[in-house]
């Protein structure tokens, strides 16, 4: 199979056109003719070594690992045909260590680089080959990554980085570590401007790791991927902890404990379809708005599913997904960090074929309460979707911030603000859907009417209040008689969309059935909405 | 706290109403779900000045409460619905006139909760109550207590249900009206000597089953002395355990029996008819699946003598009101009493196909005290009709295990002529755990059976159903089966056709071969589709050619290339050698799609279809996954590393902080994989947890009432 696939390459080179047109040319400049037709010979071996990579055994050694090829996966990634490349012909410039020697010399020098189209729609993209001397990082290989990098600022195109790499050169010293600074410098100065992705297809360790931690979205291959700052041999010898890379570094690590990746595919190809679907929701950088796609799903539909969904018992769980579905274009609803604090949901569905931003409360687990990592988790993303002109649906339903010494103790205060942050900051067009709980101060964060929400709606189960009856009447009234009748008084005055609706904090109450036709409506009358934060060099948030 | 609750829901509740209440204006009528309902009955016009009932409590939920308000409807009468309060938003609630919410979700504080229902039926001033089917329906304190309340029942008196109800009793009124019964021991059989030695008059096989008995309890088949003795051992066993009554009977097992049944109607003024057969043999544990009117198994004469035995027996009873007298019937054509149902059954719709007649209204007629408008020559056989029961229920799984959910998209064949859906649910509507997971009756009709059959191909084929499993797959394929066709049944059909369960329609090669180049269109159609941004204009779109695709599909695992060259008009695929015409005048949002392969139309709904190439389509009920991809891509698949399923967790840990609310499961106990374990109560919500995989409970680390931190393990599984 492998093999096979190598031969293919070839041929493709053979038929390209350096060879059909230089002869022609070269006919006319006899005295020339030996070198150019050298010339020409070299180019095309380089060209077919660069095709390559690091040579057939090594392709084979990473398709028994269960990977692809960096080219392979670029071919996947990208509409067919549409890949051009640069700096085929890049090599290290680095001589110690043997590293002059020929066979230490790949042209391409260890990541593949370029632009192509998904789905019609331009990216830069680079994908680091293992085959070659690992797919470790050197000045030049830093270079080609900085060169489309720098062009996509320019260009206003997002970037996608497939990394498979085992760090850094280490025969070039500082210099790979100068390469890792520049790209890091990148990271930065595009972020907020055009959507960075990495895709993590391999190792990926030491300093390699905040690339992708400073881009906008991570993601993993199951199995097959690792991110660790140290690997398990030196968290032997300095901490004498055992584990395994897959424990310390895996994808399900990652994706569940520690929150750095934000989703985790089967394998390679699953991974890289999964890329094409998530490009299709993203706008180009942030001078675009948001895309939208020509949509058949009825922008008036009504939904009746929705008069069933929320429980009358306001102590039963039910799952927000099940709004999010019934409610979004198709059913289609692209989840970030699915598998990491799922009491809160973010991800990209459509509206009317519009891209939004959904962040909701999950009632079904840990009943939507807002933690310290559902906090992080929402605030990062509705920060993304401000940047690039997503406008942003919430979906309400939350009995508070989760109590507790773990909490406190892990700073809940701090976390939880930057969700109350991200969304006050937050120009995008908001529009808030509160389908039954908002209680305490969770209320006012989840993109309350106070943090500038454009639209808010309350569902007739909705209660908005500060916290439940019981709670609350215990501290109205301290001596205890007659709990009973002032809790239903309580209930009867607050566990209802009244109290909210009167004040003007919910702009209107509304069946559940009509939300996608009234949001839908709303993102066309809000595609026009102008606000912006007063001028500052940058706001400080608290991280 | 249960207190505080309690007053908070009330309120809640309370609330809530006022506020739907008021919303509910702003929903058009469409969103209303019910549908004017094709009717196949009441033929002859009712005389509307004929004193009748001003309005009628309907003790039941679903379907059938629908059905019977539809007919109240139609009298001018008001029709009052009773619910728990799991069928708040139900369609029966909102068609009724007046609802009255009688408790709780489960049946026996709600719809079997006597006091509560005549509290309904005084505070809104019900006249009479129709019970429907099930429930109370043949509860004979409950007609008694009607009785007393001097509201009517819409149903026999309660003394024909105590005679029909008990086994014993029945058989022996059967004995005496001349209706022929199944050769067997009258009365109950004391010892297990005493069984061989009456198995032995009888002559073997011979059934054992429990006086009090029904739904296969206490039920056994002995072939010789030894099996009865052992059976007559566990059947009184199983009998005391499950019916607190261990009486038995002997009776001869008619081996291989069609289950076929008349329905009867008679008045109170000593007027009864039939009013034909029903063919009820294809069933699953005792339910039926299938049901058709007339039978094609029946001669003129021999449905005369069942019908004739069937109104002796209610005139033996004093019945009155419509029942159903069922006998079964073996391959002789000799019938025998089986039991008399004192209700209206789930599948009259079809013997009002056929006759035209309202059993509804009749029976509201007759408790009226009304005469008959119809004598046994009134009573036509017009055409044939046939009966799918639409269950969700996954039929892979011992021909239908329940499936709850929401219906996120629902759809009734209504569309097609002769087809009668009688459903109680919308779209948007859940089938929860409580109740029958019954979601519509399908009756389609026509002048032959072959009418009525091809009728009832088409109406499953365009049914939507998303949100639930449906068992529509098998009801297609009963339909498809030669030996269905051709008449040839019994109550072992589906045994007998299915050894091994049933797994889904099994395609044929030209059936394979059209689903695959329907679906090699389907991914290039949203391919195209994935491209059409209207905004992104930045960049000037590059046109993909998409001549000649070179695509892989794989179904089951197995790959196939084909070759797809897409026009204006159409699709040409190539694949096999043969080259197939696939028309796309279908848009890919539609819930049913009709692309025709060269000559032949499929009739296919498109479950879903993302562009990762993952295209599930439903054909004949079945729902079938193909995997489409670039060929270029395919030749890499097989490098992909196979998956080792990954080792669930043995553990249940508590996601959070709380109270251990309830535990479902002790030290000991088989779980299944997703079964609900135990309720963490945190925040003042019920956080269900689940098993993740299947095992046994190996230890309990809390009890109910404990408090739990996060991460604390509840309980393991060995």
């Amino acid at each position: 199979m492998a093999s096979a696939h190598v031969s293919r390459i070839c041929l493709a080179v053979k038929n390209s056109v350096i060879l059909s047109r230089w002869p022609a040319i070269s006919k006319r400049h006899c005295s020339s003719v030996s070198a150019m037709t050298d010339v020409i010979g070299r180019i095309d071996e380089k060209r077919q070594q660069a095709l390559l990579g690091g040579g057939k055994h090594r392709i084979e050694a990473q398709h028994k690992r269960g990977k692809l090829t960096a080219r392979e996966r670029v071919n996947l990634l990208l509409d067919p045909g549409s890949f051009i490349e640069y700096d085929m012909f890049a090599e290290h410039r680095c001589s110690d260590f043997g590293m002059d020697a020929d066979d230490k010399k790949f042209p391409g020098d260890g990541v593949v680089t370029g632009h192509g189209l998904i789905n019609g729609r331009i990216t830069y993209i680079f994908s680091q080959d293992f085959t070659v001397h690992g797919g470790s990082l050197s000045s030049a290989h830093a270079q080609k990554i900085c060169k489309v990098m720098d062009q996509a600022m320019q260009v206003g195109a997002p970037v996608i980085g497939l990394n498979d790499s085992g760090g850094a050169r280490i025969q070039e010293g500082v210099e790979s570590l100068a390469g890792y600074a520049d790209i890091f410098q990148r990271n930065v100065m595009a972020s907020g401007v055009i959507p960075q992705i990495s895709l993590i297809m391999g190792p990926c360790a030491g300093g390699a790791v905040y690339s992708p931690a400073l881009t906008d979205f991570t993601f993993m291959v199951k199995d097959t991927s690792y991110l660790f700052i140290t690997g398990p041999d030196v968290v032997k010898s300095v901490t004498q902890e055992e584990v395994t890379y897959e424990e310390l570094g895996g994808a399900k690590t990652h994706t569940t404990i520690s929150g750095v990746a934000h989703g985790a595919f089967e394998n390679d190809i699953d991974s890289l379809s999964k890329m094409r679907q998530l490009f299709s929701y993203l706008p180009l950088s942030n001078r675009d708005s948001a895309p939208i796609i020509q949509c058949e799903d009825p922008r008036d539909r009504l939904v009746p599913i929705l008069d069933n969904i929320v429980p009358l018992e306001s102590n039963k769980p039910y799952s927000m997904k099940d709004v999010i579905f019934a409610t979004v274009d198709n059913r289609q609803f692209f989840e970030i960090m699915p598998a990491y604090a799922k009491n809160i949901l973010v991800g990209f569905a459509r509206m009317n074929g519009r891209t939004v931003g959904i962040v909701a409360n999950e009632p079904k687990v840990a009943s939507g309460c807002l933690d310290i990592n559902s906090s992080v988790k929402g605030a990062r993303f509705v920060r993304f979707c401000d940047a690039f002109n997503i406008p942003l649906i919430t979906f309400v339903d939350v009995p508070g911030f989760l109590p507790g010494t773990s909490q406190e103790y892990g700073g809940i205060i701090r976390h939880g603000a930057k969700l109350l942050y991200a969304y006050a900051e937050a120009t995008v067009p908001k529009i808030t859907v509160i389908t039954r709980k908002a209680y305490g101060g969770a209320y006012d964060v989840m993109s309350s009417k106070h943090l500038r929400g454009d639209i808010n709606y309350a569902w007739p189960t909705a209660e908005v209040a500060v916290m439940g009856a019981a709670g609350a009447v215990k501290i109205i009234f301290r001596d205890g008689q007659e709990a009973a009748e002032r809790e239903k008084e309580y209930v009867d005055k607050f566990a209802n969309p009244f109290p909210a609706a009167t004040r003007g904090f919910v702009d209107d109450i509304i069946s559940p059935n009509v939300t996608r036709k009234r949001i839908c409506r709303d993102l066309d009358l809000l595609a026009g909405k102008q606000q912006s934060n007063p001028p500052k060099k940058h706001a400080n948030m608290p991280l | 706290m249960a207190a505080y609750m309690n007053a908070t829901l009330q309120q809640i509740r309370l609330g809530k109403s006022r506020i739907l209440g008021h919303l509910r204006q702003r929903v058009p009528a469409s969103c209303h779900g019910y549908q004017e309902h094709v009717r196949c009955y009441a033929v002859a016009p009712w005389d509307p000045s004929e004193p009748t009932f001003d309005k009628i409590l309907i003790a039941n939920r679903g379907e059938i409460a629908c059905r019977v308000m539809r007919t109240c409807r139609d009298m001018g009468i008001k029709s009052v619905a009773i619910y728990s309060e799991a069928d708040v938003n139900a369609l029966h609630v909102e068609m009724a006139d007046e609802a009255v919410c009688v408790g709780p979700a489960a049946s026996k504080d709600s719809y079997l909760n006597m006091d509560r229902i005549l509290q309904a039926i005084k505070d809104t001033g019900s006249q009479a109550v129709h019970p429907g089917y099930g429930f109370l329906s043949e509860n004979m304190e409950f007609a008694k207590r009607l009785a007393d309340a001097d509201v009517a029942f819409i149903g026999p008196g309660s003394r024909a249900i105590q005679a029909m109800g008990d086994k014993i009793e029945s058989k022996l009124l059967a004995k005496d009206a001349k209706v022929n019964t199944i050769p067997g021991y009258d009365g109950v059989v004391e010892t297990p000597a005493q069984a061989v030695e009456v198995a032995n008059d009888i002559g073997y096989p011979v059934m054992l089953k429990a006086s009090a008995g029904g739904g296969g309890k206490g039920m056994r088949i002995a072939w010789n002395d030894d099996e009865t003795r052992e059976g007559f051992r566990l059947s009184s066993q199983e009998a005391a355990a499950s019916f607190g009554d261990d009486r038995l009977l002997v009776e001869k097992f008619i081996d291989n029996p069609r289950h076929i049944e008349i329905q009867v109607l008679a008045d109170s003024h000593g007027n009864a008819i039939y009013l034909n057969e029903r063919e009820c043999s294809i069933q699953r544990r005792n339910q039926k699946v299938i049901e058709e009117a007339p039978s094609t198994f029946l001669d003129e004469s021999t449905r005369q003598a069942m019908g004739n035995q069937a109104v002796l027996l209610a005139r033996a009873v004093d019945y009155k009101s419509a029942g159903t007298v069922e006998f079964l019937v073996d391959s002789e054509r000799n019938f025998y009493f089986l039991e008399m149902n004192t209700r209206l059954q789930v599948e009259h719709p079809i013997t009002e196909c056929i006759t035209g007649v309202d059993l509804v209204q009749e029976m509201i007629r007759v408790a009226k005290g009304h005469t008959l408008r119809y004598t046994q020559s009134d009573i036509p056989i017009n055409g044939w009709a046939i009966e799918s029961r639409v269950y969700a229920e996954d039929p892979y799984k011992s021909f239908g295990l329940p499936s709850i959910g929401h219906l996120h998209r629902y759809s009734e064949p209504l569309h097609l002529d002769k087809v009668r859906v009688d459903s109680g649910i919308k779209e948007g509507s859940e089938i929860s755990m409580y109740y029958d997971p019954m979601i519509s009756k399908l009756v389609t009709y026509g002048a032959t059976r072959e009418e009525a059959l091809a009728t009832m191909g088409k109406a499953l084929d365009t049914y939507i159903i998303r949100g639930v499993t449906h068992n529509i797959s098998l009801l297609q394929d009963v339909l498809a089966n030669p030996r269905f066709i051709s008449g040839d049944i019994s109550t072992k059909f589906l045994q007998e056709e299915y050894p091994d369960g049933f797994s889904g329609w099994k395609l044929d090669q030209r059936e394979e071969t059209n689903l695959k180049a329907v679906a090699g269109c389907l991914y290039i159609l949203s391919e195209l589709k994935a491209q059409q941004f209207t905004n992104q204009t930045r960049v000037p779109p590059t046109p993909i050619s998409w001549d000649q695709s070179q695509l892989s599909i794989f179904i089951d695992g197995h790959r196939q290339d084909i070759v797809v060259q897409m026009g204006d008009n159409g699709g040409k695929v190539l694949i096999d050698g043969q080259s197939l015409d696939v028309d796309i005048s279908w848009s890919t949002a539609q819930d049913v799609i009709t692309p025709t392969v060269n000559d032949t139309t499929l009739c296919l709904q498109v479950i879903s279809c993302d562009t990762a190439g993952n295209i599930q389509l439903q054909y004949k009920g079945t729902i079938f996954t193909l995997t489409v991809m670039q060929q270029e891509a395919a030749n890499l698949q097989a490098l992909m590393p196979e998956k080792v399923k990954p080792d669930l967790s043995k553990e249940v840990v508590s996601p959070m902080p709380g109270k251990l609310h309830t535990l479902a499961v002790q030290v000991g106990d088989v779980v299944g994989e997703g079964q609900e374990v135990c309720v963490v109560e945190a925040m003042k919500m019920h956080n269900s947890l689940f098993s993740s995989r299947d095992g046994k409970v190996k230890a309990v680390h809390f009890v109910e009432g404990d408090s739990i931190a996060e991460e604390d393990i509840i309980l393991e599984l060995e």
